[in-house]
């Protein structure tokens, strides 16, 4: 079996909407590994400011990025999708950004990121789905699971909205249906 | 989604067949867009994609057009526009004839923005705004100065929030589901289609904004955009660039200084 490495670090992609907050605060905290590369996409406010990026800066010991285009992916760091720019995988070693049309009514979308992991990164893609109110993330995140990569879909009785890990589910797009401290205890362990 | 190859292959035929050269565009984003092409255009699949492209001439405004993000709005990004007022008009102020270049202007809504700034500094009639873009169909709307009625709520919000006093509707006529704004902006534009991967520069300008387009280049054509940029930009002039865009991994960066922290505005310095 390929072993991954520098070449093929493995990537770890969160995507989170209305009521993901205090779960992705605590995946936050199982992010320990210098080799793993950690990407969260949330919808945000268009006109953001740089909040989400200190809380998670206080939650962890890892450097923590907003992509600016063409920043340099690298292993053991912690990377924020901006505010209105869709986030895109140039190569396994280069982010580039996007400001089309907006998917599923949002920019940055889910559906996109996920699908360009799928794409750059496939088997070594982990894609997790969090609380959200729309459908963003199902398509790309099916994606992933079809290009070898492991799925990650909150358990909908514990996601504080529903719609986006239900239509995931009913897409079968996940591998495994997790509530937040299995995906905590899955990090730890697949992630170290 | 069509395979890296027949990206590649494409890339090839629009450049041999008719001179439009993509070969540094970032593959990422670019392959989103004729994804997309095949979507919107109906596409069985990429084979009668390319077939088209390769018998019907007439198509290929089309693909540039739709390979071409062409997403803009009136004061996007509000505080750079507020920037633009209390830190870079006043120097523009001080010159006896002001030249800008909107380069990759899409459908022009910046540059309609920018008009309105000169205005309300009382500079628009010493100014001459040059608007390009690669795409021959969207400058046709610069020219128009149409634009659709049902943007101009948040295009007003963006206008306050940018430092603007005047009620916005005073810029513009309303008739139907449409803003015609004043001729009078559209007498101080020179409209054109330019190319920034084979065009050269054919001007110097004091202030050259060119927002959200580098994204789309690979590195190389980022750098080399930037040094047409370079070439076209006077001493103490300005240059803005997207909200996530830099100059930093550029040569050219040695003779600019970032404005402050938060804006993407540079100022040539020697």
């Amino acid at each position: 079996m390929e072993k991954n490495g520098i070449d093929n670090p493995k990537i770890l992609i969160i995507a989170g909407s209305a009521g993901s907050f205090s779960a992705l605060m605590l995946l936050v905290e199982a992010f320990t590994s210098a080799k793993v590369i950690y990407v969260l996409v949330q919808h945000r406010k268009t006109n953001a400011d740089p909040i989400l990026t200190d809380l998670i800066k206080g939650k962890t010991n890892l450097p923590v990025h907003e992509v600016e285009d063409k920043d340099a992916i690298l292993p053991g760091h912690i990377y924020i999708a901006p505010a209105n720019y869709h986030l895109l995988f140039e190569s396994k070693k280069t982010f580039s950004l996007d400001n089309s049309e907006k998917i599923n009514f949002s920019r940055p979308s889910f559906d996109v990121t996920f699908e360009s992991a799928a794409d750059i990164f496939s088997k070594d893609a982990t894609g997790i789905l969090l609380s959200g109110a729309n459908e963003d993330g199902a398509i790309g995140i099916l994606k992933i699971k079809k290009a070898g990569g492991v799925t990650l879909v909150q358990d909908p009785t514990e996601a504080q909205v529903d719609c986006m890990p239900k239509k995931a589910i009913d897409m079968h797009a996940h591998t495994h249906i997790m509530q937040t401290q299995e995906m905590i205890s899955y990090i730890k362990k697949n992630f170290d | 989604m069509i395979r890296d190859e027949e990206l590649e292959e494409l890339i090839e035929v629009l450049a041999v067949n008719y001179g439009y050269d993509y070969s540094n565009y970032a593959r990422a984003s670019l392959k989103r867009r004729v994804n997309r092409i095949l979507t919107i255009d109906r596409f069985p699949s990429y084979s009668e994609l390319l077939y088209r492209v390769k018998t019907n001439p007439d198509y290929i405004a089309n693909i540039v057009q739709a390979l071409t993000v062409n997403v803009t709005e009136m004061f996007r990004d509000p505080l750079v526009f507020k920037t633009l007022r209390e830190d870079v008009i006043p120097y523009l102020a001080t010159l006896p004839f002001i030249r800008i270049w909107h380069a990759g202007c899409a459908t022009g809504e910046e540059v309609y923005s920018m008009a309105i700034l000169l205005e309300e500094a009382g500079l628009l009639d010493n100014s001459l705004l040059y608007a390009t873009d690669i795409s021959p169909a969207v400058i046709e709307n610069v020219r128009s100065g149409i634009f659709p009625i049902a943007q101009m709520k948040q295009y007003s919000e963006n206008y306050i929030q940018s430092g603007g006093t005047n009620d916005f509707s005073k810029y513009y006529t309303a008739k139907y589901d449409w803003a015609k704004f004043h001729e009078r902006f559209k007498q101080k534009m020179i409209i054109a289609t330019h190319n920034l991967v084979s065009d050269r520069s054919f001007n110097e300008f004091q202030l050259i904004i060119c927002r959200n387009v580098l994204i789309y280049f690979d590195k190389v054509l980022q750098e080399r955009t930037l040094k047409l940029f370079d070439d076209s930009l006077e001493k103490f002039g300005f240059l803005v660039l997207g909200s996530k865009e830099n100059i930093r991994f550029s040569q050219i960066s040695l003779r600019y200084q970032q404005l402050n922290n938060q804006d993407k505005i540079w100022r040539r310095m020697e």
